[in-house]
C-alpha cells in the first residue's frame, strides 16, 4: 500500500459518505400501506370469487376441473342437478388457509365462473373463518368476462325448455 | 453549626444535580436508539419506526416495556458472576466519563485536573465488559466477538492517547476546562486537524460504532459478545453503547470543537448543538461505510494512524518550542 493508494482510498470513503448524505433529500421508497391504499393491476391474483353470468345466474356447472387442477387441493365441491338437468354446485368451499393463489383454477374453468380478483386482505383471527363457503365466494357481478355466457357457445341439450335456447354452431371449433 | 448546615445543603444540592445530569444522559441514550433508527432510515430512503405515538416517539417506551418484561435468563453453562458483571461495566465505565465533561463553564459535575487521563482510564476499562461478556457466555460467537474486540483495542488504544497529546501540549494542561479556555480564539480542529481525524477514528472504534463494529457484527456473528444476554442486561449493553456514543461526541466537542464557545446562542445550546451534529455524523458513517476485517483495522491503526499521530505530535511540539 503506497501513499497514493492511501490518499485515493481516503477520498473514496469521503465520496461514499457524501453520496449517502445526498440521499437525505431523496424521496422515500416506503409505501405507507394502510393509509395509502396500494394499486394492484386487475389481473393480480388475490381472493378467489365465483361470478355470475350476464343473466344473473350462477356460472359454475360443478365440473370439478378446478378442484382437480388445484395443486394444494383447497377446493371442494359437489355436483347437483336442478329439475331441468342443469348442473350446479350443491356446495362449494375454498380453504384459503391452504390456497397459494396460483390461478390454475381460473385457467381451468371452462365457464369462467371462478376468478381471482386483486384483493389480498384476507387475514383473520380465527382459522375456521378462512374456509369460505359458496355464499361468501359468490359475487353479484360478472367479474372480468362481462359478456361471456357458456351456454351461448356450447353445452349439452337439456330435457325441457330452458332459457338458453340459442342453437349451438356445430361447425365452429371455438368454444 | 451553620457551616455544617451549609455543607449538608451543598452535598444534597450536588447529589441532585448529579442525579439529574445522569438521568438526562441515560434518557438521551435511550432516545438516541429511536433517533438513530429514524435518521438511518432517512439516509436509506425509508421511514423507520413511525407508528407508535407521534412520529414514532413512543417507540422507545414500547421497546422498554418489551425489554423489562423479558425473562432475565442467566445461562446455566455461563460463569454467572462475570456474566452479570459485564453489562454493568459496559454501562458504567463510559457514563462515569460524563462527570468530567464541562457542558458550560458553570454547568459541570466535577472539575478534575487529570480530565483527559480519567477519560483514557475509563476507555481502557470499557473493553473489559466485552472481554468478560464474551468469555463468560461460553458461546463460540460471543468468544469470537470478544477476540475481535481485543484485536481492535490493540489497534485503537495505540493512537487514542497520542492523538490527544497535541491538544494537551497546546493548552499545557490535562484539565478539560483549560483545554476549552485555550480554544477561545481558534478551535483545536484547525491547528490539530490530524489529531482530530485520528481521535475521531479511535473514538468510533472505542464505542464500537460502524465501521468498527466487528465485535458485534450482526451479519456474521449474530450480535457477537451479547448473544447470550436477554432482558435488561441486553438493554444495558444497548443503552451503554449509545451513552458511549454521546460521551465520545461530547469529548470531541470539548477537545476539538471549542466546547461551549460560539456566537449569539447560549453556551449550553452550543455544546448540545455540536454534540448532536457529531452524533448525526456517526449515524451517517454507519449508513455509508462497509465494515473492514479486524486484521485490516490492526494494519490501519499501526501503519497509518500511528505515524500520523506521531508526526502531528512532533510538529506541534516543534511549533510550541519555536514560539
Amino acid at each position: 500500500m503506497n501513499i497514493k493508494s492511501i490518499i485515493f482510498d481516503f477520498f473514496t470513503q469521503i465520496r461514499s459518505i457524501f453520496i449517502t448524505f445526498k440521499h437525505m433529500f431523496d424521496m422515500r421508497e416506503t409505501r405507507l400501506y394502510p393509509e395509502n391504499p396500494i394499486y394492484l393491476s386487475p389481473r393480480y391474483r388475490g381472493r378467489v370469487v365465483l361470478t355470475k353470468d350476464p343473466n344473473g345466474k350462477d356460472r359454475c356447472v360443478a365440473c370439478n376441473l378446478c378442484s382437480v387442477v388445484c395443486p394444494v387441493s383447497c377446493i371442494s365441491l359437489q355436483k347437483s342437478q336442478d329439475k331441468y338437468g342443469r348442473w350446479f354446485s350443491k356446495f362449494f368451499k375454498i380453504n384459503f388457509s391452504r390456497c397459494i393463489f396460483c390461478g390454475l383454477c381460473e385457467e381451468a374453468c371452462p365457464t369462467s365462473a371462478i376468478q381471482l380478483i386483486p384483493d389480498f386482505e384476507l387475514s383473520d383471527f380465527d382459522r375456521k373463518n378462512l374456509l369460505y363457503k359458496k355464499k361468501y365466494l359468490t359475487i353479484s357481478g360478472t367479474g372480468k368476462d362481462h359478456k361471456y355466457n357458456f351456454y351461448d357457445h356450447c353445452g349439452v341439450s337439456i330435457k325441457k325448455k330452458y332459457m338458453y335456447n340459442i342453437p349451438i354452431n356445430v361447425k365452429d371449433l371455438l368454444p | 453549626m451553620t457551616s455544617i448546615n451549609y455543607n449538608f445543603i451543598n452535598i444534597i444540592f450536588c447529589f441532585f444535580k448529579t442525579l439529574f445530569i445522569v438521568f438526562i444522559i441515560v434518557f438521551c441514550g435511550a432516545m438516541l436508539s429511536f433517533i438513530e433508527r429514524r435518521v438511518l432510515a432517512l439516509f436509506q430512503n425509508r421511514y423507520g419506526p413511525n407508528r407508535v405515538g407521534w412520529f414514532g416517539l413512543l417507540q422507545i417506551v414500547a421497546d422498554m416495556i418489551k425489554m423489562l418484561f423479558k425473562e432475565d435468563w442467566v445461562p446455566s453453562f455461563s460463569k454467572s458472576f462475570l456474566f452479570i458483571l459485564a453489562p454493568i461495566i459496559s454501562f458504567i465505565s463510559l457514563l462515569l466519563v460524563m462527570s468530567i465533561i464541562p457542558f458550560t463553564d458553570q454547568k459541570f459535575i466535577i472539575n478534575l485536573n487529570i480530565g483527559v487521563l480519567f477519560f483514557l482510564i475509563m476507555s481502557a476499562l470499557s473493553v473489559y465488559s466485552i472481554l468478560f461478556a464474551g468469555w463468560s457466555s461460553n458461546n463460540k460467537y460471543a468468544l469470537l466477538g470478544s477476540i475481535r474486540a481485543i484485536a481492535q483495542t490493540l489497534s485503537y488504544e495505540v493512537f487514542l492517547g497520542l492523538s490527544l497529546m497535541g491538544v494537551v501540549a497546546q493548552s499545557h494542561s490535562f484539565n478539560l476546562f483549560d483545554i476549552v479556555y485555550s480554544q477561545k480564539k481558534i478551535w483545536n480542529i484547525f491547528p490539530q486537524f490530524f489529531g482530530f481525524i485520528t481521535f475521531f477514528i479511535a473514538g468510533l472504534a472505542l464505542c464500537h460504532r460502524h465501521p468498527f463494529d466487528q465485535p458485534e457484527s450482526e451479519q456474521e456473528l449474530a450480535d457477537g459478545y451479547h448473544i447470550e444476554y436477554s432482558g435488561m442486561k441486553f438493554g444495558m449493553f444497548f443503552i451503554g453503547q449509545y451513552i458511549s456514543m454521546i460521551v465520545i461526541a461530547s469529548m470531541i466537542t470539548v477537545l476539538f470543537l471549542g466546547g461551549w464557545y460560539g456566537p449569539y446562542l447560549p453556551k449550553f445550546l452550543w455544546f448540545f448543538f455540536k454534540t448532536f451534529i457529531l452524533i448525526l455524523f456517526f449515524i451517517l458513517l454507519r449508513a455509508s461505510l462497509p465494515r473492514p476485517r479486524y486484521d485490516q483495522i490492526l494494519y490501519f491503526g499501526w501503519i497509518i494512524c500511528l505515524p500520523i499521530t506521531l508526526l502531528n505530535l512532533i510538529f506541534t511540539a516543534f511549533l510550541i518550542l519555536l514560539y
